[in-house]
């Protein structure tokens, strides 16, 4: 950022930034226009004409009624924790706090010891989360995961891609590139199939497809299915993100790092996959949120995600009217632009903070 | 509310421990439903009244019912079944491939589902058909007072078909307006775009509720479609398809006798022969089905015969207040009957 601008007074910032010119004018003009009359209903529907009270439908069904906000705190138990037992939700809480502390002391400048929190992170955090919610050890009560819905779901379908795809992304981008033939081949089918085959497909194979391949009996939980498929799919996605990044370092760089007596593992290391992974930022972090927005599909095979939750609470006949479920699908879409918002603020904060010593795209 | 499943598994083992294993101790899913405590039983993911997720989290509806009645005539405990929500596509491998132990999913019979996926159907909970519905003011009261109309309804679906047939049939004018996605069908009739919509009876009721002012619209009486609706069980166990099956006939039964969940302890001291065999004070028709004698007492105590389950869910005790119209009892116009118990 440059330095403060000297103080200017309203109208002449408005004069400069907003009526320069007859077209900037006319720019202004019909922005504030769109803004009138979507904004204004938007906001009327969501606060002025909103109903803030009650405890059922009859609350909702009012003449002329904006929102049904109490459908949504009646029902905010389920889309946080699903359907997981009442009494078993602090499990799932201290997930929620654990991971936030985890994800603040990873993401904040200043913390220390960084490296350690990573690997807790990548490692004892999703046994510890394994554990407490499925339960069934160490005295604390199972709960099946057919149980587990609303946004502990979205957050463990989309977590469980990111943090899977990202190592198991690096590996088949290397192994794309390999000198290997076999080990090339295998990498790019993998990809290939993986890509040409749409998400929901992976998931009715996984949901419907597999058991009947199985034995009887070796029923393999579907949740654990699901997380296969999303996993999978993820990675193949991330191959090519990270590959673009490989393709983008100079030839130069892979001489000089041989030159330097480095073998493969240490030139990937060391040289190449920290600057191929700065570039390719943008193109992780997009990946992550499409597939943070893509676990809504885990609905079409039964499972209830945040939207899934809010669309079968649709269906309560106590809760039926004009707006609720107009209302539900506000509230889920608020929720999913909250997460994916601060992913792509997270991201830009860290390009800027790793590309500090480059210049680039600045 | 809570559910404690340790305490239900050992009430489930204590049930386990005191039937009589020697006689009728059932077919491989009822031991195996013993065995592990509780009924797993397949509902849709959301349809009003049918089966929905209630604010507390609890699964409610018709089709949930006939699951509790299900674990309330095994175990005595309408909490001892777990649900499985399963879409519409993957109901019928989800069953036959053993993740649920029964279909109760508003799922309608037909011969190809019945013949070739290996299902056996176990009855009817509910009697549903395509139907219309028309704003009060048009002053229709009757699908045959049609002629002329507007019809709106979803594109590609059988419901279309049936509409043609039945003007058709009666020799009536009529004009249809078919459209992609539901939400848009309704939007168009409820601005008058059409005079009537057309679905399913029961998703009618459920439309109307969301409509801006329920009470200014009319669902006809008049069904043009057959969709009966029933609990499904694999092909190849007759003891629990017999199980599910004379659960429901229990629930009608009772019905039809008088019994219902809050006259079951004087009825327990009646006479009259018909409720003695139903509620096990005479004979041995639960030992028979691998249960112990009450377990039609443990159903209608805990759940309630046909007509209060059809009541609390879908009927005037819940908002959808749909009537019982071809639900009623044979007694009394309708189609609901159940083979004696003797």
């Amino acid at each position: 950022m440059e330095g403060r601008r000297p103080a200017i007074s309203v109208l002449e910032w408005l004069r400069v930034n907003l009526f320069s010119s007859v077209g900037d004018t006319a720019l202004t003009l019909g922005g504030a226009l769109i803004v009138w009359f979507l904004l204004v209903p938007a906001l009327d529907w969501a606060f002025v004409r909103a109903v803030w009270t009650g405890d059922d439908r009859t609350a909702c069904i009012v003449k002329d009624a904006g929102a049904c906000w109490p459908y949504i705190g009646a029902r905010m138990g389920q889309i946080v924790y699903g359907f997981y037992d009442v009494a078993q939700r602090w499990r799932v809480d201290l997930i929620y706090a654990l991971g936030a502390l985890g994800l603040l002391w990873l993401t904040l400048p200043f913390m220390p010891y960084k490296r350690v929190a990573g690997v807790l992170m990548l490692s004892a955090y999703p046994v510890l989360a394994y554990v407490l919610l499925t339960g069934g050890m160490f005295g604390i009560d199972p709960v099946p995961t057919q149980r587990w819905g609303g946004l502990l779901l979205t957050l463990i379908v989309s977590a469980t891609g990111i943090i899977v795809s990202m190592p198991v992304g690096i590996l088949l981008a290397l192994g794309r590139q390999s000198d290997m033939p076999v080990f090339r081949w295998t990498c790019t089918a993998f990809i290939e199939l993986v890509r040409g085959v749409p998400l929901i497909t992976f998931l009715f194979m996984a949901s419907n497809m597999l058991p009947l391949f199985l034995p009887e009996g070796a029923a393999v939980d579907k949740l654990l299915r699901a997380l296969i498929a999303v996993a999978l799919f993820s990675s193949a996605y991330m191959a090519e993100v990270v590959r673009g990044g490989l393709q983008a370092i100079p030839r130069g760089q892979y001489e000089a790092s041989k030159a330097l007596g480095l073998s493969y593992w240490p030139m990937m290391g060391l040289i190449i996959l920290p600057q191929a992974l700065r570039i390719v930022i943008p193109g992780i972090v997009n990946s992550f949120i499409a597939l943070f927005k893509d676990t809504s599909l885990v609905s079409i095979i039964g499972f209830f995600d945040l939207l899934g939750i809010i669309q079968s609470g649709n269906s309560d006949p106590n809760w039926a009217a004009p707006n609720t479920a107009f209302t539900g699908f506000v509230f889920a879409g608020a929720v999913y632009w909250a997460f994916c918002f601060s992913m792509s603020r997270y991201s830009q904060a860290m390009e800027r903070r790793l590309g500090a010593g480059t210049k680039r795209g600045q | 509310m809570t559910r404690h499943w340790n305490s239900l598994a050992f009430a489930g083992f204590a049930v386990l421990s005191l039937t009589s294993p020697a006689i009728g101790a059932g077919g491989p899913t009822l031991q195996q439903v013993k065995a592990k405590g509780f009924v797993q039983c397949g509902v849709s993911d959301g349809l009003q009244g049918f089966s929905n997720p209630d604010d507390a989290g609890n699964w409610s509806g018709i089709d949930v019912d006939v699951c509790r009645a299900l674990a309330a005539a095994i175990f005595g405990d309408t909490n001892a079944v777990r649900f499985t929500p399963m879409t519409a596509k993957e109901r019928f491998t989800g069953l036959q491939h053993g993740e649920v132990d029964l279909l109760s999913r508003n799922t309608t019979i037909t011969m190809q589902r019945d013949v070739a996926l290996n299902l056996e159907f176990t009855g009817v909970t509910y009697y549903d058909g395509q139907g219309f519905i028309v704003k009060k003011e048009s002053g229709v009261t009757s699908a045959n007072d049609l002629g002329g109309a507007t019809v709106c309804t979803q594109t590609g679906t059988t419901t279309e078909l049936n509409v043609a047939d039945f003007f058709r049939v009666r020799g009536l004018e009529y004009k249809i307006v078919a459209f992609d996605k539901e939400a848009q069908a309704v939007e168009a009739y409820e601005q008058g775009r059409c005079d009537t919509y057309t679905t399913d009876q029961s998703g009618l009721f459920a439309i109307r509720l969301k409509l801006a002012n329920p009470d200014a619209h009319l669902i006809l009486p008049e069904i043009i479609s057959k969709e009966p609706l029933g609990p499904a069980v694999r092909q190849g166990d007759d003891n629990w398809e017999d199980i599910v099956r004379w659960t429901l006939y229990a629930m009608v039964n009772a019905e039809e006798l008088g019994v219902s969940s809050s006259n079951i302890d004087e009825m327990l001291k009646s006479e009259n022969p018909e409720i003695r065999r139903l509620l096990g004070v005479e004979g041995s028709f639960g030992e028979s089905l691998g249960l112990s004698n009450d377990w039609a007492v443990n159903i209608i105590r805990r759940v309630g015969n046909y007509g209060e389950i059809f009541d609390r869910n879908v009927g005037a005790g819940s908002p959808l207040k749909i009537e019982r119209g071809y639900n009623k009892l044979w007694k009394e116009g309708g189609l609901q009957y159940a083979p004696p118990i003797r």
